[in-house]
């Protein structure tokens, strides 16, 4: 199998498979042999699923064979180790689920899995997806395949990881405040979260479930835009799904961006953010404008809030749906408890990170007798405060600009012992999540030698013309072909 | 809004974390630095404003009362960490 694969887009992988040139059993195990190579150092994954992948990859072929298969038949992929996986550890980056084997499959990965879409493995995450280092993995951290001394970002490190030094062709993760655009910008691939309610949530590990949707990390906007469309749609199952068509979104990819409104907000390039990465910024929107963009400055002037309003509703959901944990039907189990609480408390305090028992505090507060009002009621109300500044700029806008971190990936160890500054640095991202809007991070730049991703965000389910905005940059750059050295393959090499 | 190692305390309880003594007093730092950045909230005006519990303010969806799940007792069971006879295993509740 030839080592240009690497460098080959999902259409092209689709095309080779297709017209026979090479079966998914050989993709699959191309892939999983680069994960053996390369996974010790980068520690992208929790767990490999080889024989899994190659029995579906079987199967893709004789679907292929038989002409019964779709585009991404037998196209490995891997998934972030928080969907649940039948018949395979599905442990969310925690101790307590170290020995919990899903009984059953996410939507998200049933969807693919039933495409024939070999799973390469479950990728590695901040626990429960509280992070935004992936230091915070019980497995411990993932390194950023473009310096291996820094991070990767998270929550879905592993995931931006495994894609972004070319372990898995595309992989899912999930975004409750920033975690799919974060990662993919400081690893330097594409990454998209989707409008709330575009992909199902059913047998996605909850952390904050009025925030939580799952997304995908690709090469490409094109690559995002086949996978994106294969797991979305309404789900029964998931009572926050949304019933509304997926569209087409690579017969869009190619529009013209002539006439475009991108909006400006202020508030995401003011004190806080790097010059660096500023510039790099300021270069992308240049690009837009050459190709036929118009810029508008606007405000969203609650901007502040989103980060306060946060680290209220998301701690408190958590202790909400962190309560199941209990030592009683799944998961860890502390040793010779005496009693049902010694129990609960025991298996709970053992069994859980740092990060996981501050946010279940914080949010245990907030929730307790008389602080309800003060907490979780204010920060819904500032959750529409934020959301109805999105409105308000989307009425002159189509699409909305800005970094997505404030800067690049910072050192393992640098942010870990400080929390507060750790979460400032979603200010960009979190905001979206409030108002349940999608947004992508597209590879712009470089930074002090470090990937710099820009964010598109979106109104409500406009992922198609996001998709679209992402693309027409990416015909016109190639800074989305950029791969770390040691993991890339260059033209004509074998 | 500051917290107490006692407070802590009496928080880890309701949240049934068993949180090791020489511990509460980073947790109660730690606490009480996300109660100061939340407490960024108290600039806003949230007067008449109505709170917002989803994103697309949607309703609970509603289903007809039907069982649409088989029967896979044995094997949700099989993640258990005590089972016996079909039944998950705690310690002694009543004396």
């Amino acid at each position: 199998m030839d080592n240009q694969m690497i460098n080959k887009s999902l259409a092209e992988l689709s095309v080779g498979l297709q017209s026979g040139k090479f079966s998914s059993v050989e993709l699959t195990q191309f892939y999983l042999d680069r994960i053996a190579s390369h996974d010790s150092e980068l520690n992208a994954f929790i767990t490999v699923t080889a024989e899994q992948a190659l029995a579906t990859a079987k199967t893709a072929d004789e679907k292929i064979a038989s002409g019964s298969a779709s585009g991404l038949t037998g196209i490995p992929l891997a998934h972030k180790d928080i969907f649940c996986t039948d018949g395979v550890k599905t442990s969310a980056g925690s101790k307590m689920l170290d020995n919990f084997i899903a009984p059953y499959n996410a939507t998200v990965v049933e969807k693919l899995k039933s495409i024939s879409m070999p799973m390469l493995g479950k990728t590695n995450m901040d626990e429960f997806a509280m992070g935004s280092s992936n230091e915070n993995s019980y497995y411990g951290a993932v390194k950023n395949p473009w310096d291996l001394d820094r991070v990767p970002g998270g929550s879905s490190g592993g995931s931006a990881a495994a894609v972004a030094a070319k372990l898995a062709p595309i992989a899912t993760g999930t975004d409750t405040g920033g975690s799919i655009r974060q990662p993919a910008s400081l690893t330097g691939i594409t990454g998209i979260k989707p409008t709330y309610g575009r992909v199902s949530r059913y047998g996605m590990i909850a952390y904050a479930s009025s925030l939580d949707q799952g997304g995908v990390f690709a090469s490409s906007a094109a690559d995002s835009a086949l996978l994106l469309e294969a797991m979305s749609g309404f789900d029964a199952k998931d009572s926050t799904s949304v019933d509304i068509p997926v569209p087409d979104y690579s017969t869009t990819l190619n529009d013209s961006l002539q006439g475009l409104k991108i909006g400006l907000p202020k508030e995401y390039f003011e004190e806080g953010l790097n010059s660096e990465v500023a510039k790099v910024i300021e270069a992308a929107v240049e690009e837009y404008k050459k190709l036929g963009a118009e810029i508008i400055e606007v405000s969203l002037p609650n901007t502040h809030l989103a980060i306060p309003a946060y680290y209220v509703i998301a701690p408190a959901e958590a202790s909400s749906n962190l309560s199941r944990f209990d030592g009683v039907r799944y998961g860890y189990r502390c040793e010779d408890p005496v009693d049902l609480t010694d129990m609960y408390m025991r298996s709970r305090g053992d069994a859980f990170g740092r990060e996981v028992k501050r946010r279940i505090m914080t949010g245990t507060y907030a929730l307790s007798a008389g602080y309800y009002d003060a907490y979780y009621l204010k920060a819904q109300k500032i959750r529409r405060l934020i959301s109805e500044d999105f409105q308000k700029v989307f009425e002159k806008v189509d699409v909305i600009m800005g970094p997505v971190a404030p800067e690049t990936a910072f050192k393992i160890g640098e942010k870990s012992d400080d929390p507060i500054s750790m979460y400032l640095s979603d200010i960009y991202t979190i905001a979206l999540n409030l108002a349940g809007l999608p947004g992508m991070s597209v590879p712009a730049g470089f930074a002090n030698n470090m990937p710099v991703g820009l964010q598109i965000i979106g109104n409500a389910f406009t992922e198609g013309k996001m998709l679209n905005v992402a693309h027409q940059y990416q015909q016109a750059t190639d800074w989305h072909k950029q791969t770390p050295s040691k993991y890339a393959v260059s033209e004509g090499e074998k | 809004m500051s917290l107490t190692p006692e407070e802590v305390k009496k928080i880890a309880f309701l949240a049934r974390l068993a949180i090791k003594e020489e511990s509460i007093e980073q947790y109660s730092e730690d606490l009480s630095g996300i109660l100061h950045l939340v407490d960024q909230m108290d600039a806003a005006n949230v007067e008449d404003i109505e709170p917002m519990a989803h994103p697309q303010d949607a309703m609970q969806r509603l289903r007809k009362d039907e069982v649409t799940e088989i029967n896979q007792r044995e094997k949700l069971m099989e993640n258990a960490p005590a089972t016996e006879n079909g039944l998950f295993l705690v310690p002694k509740v009543l004396d």
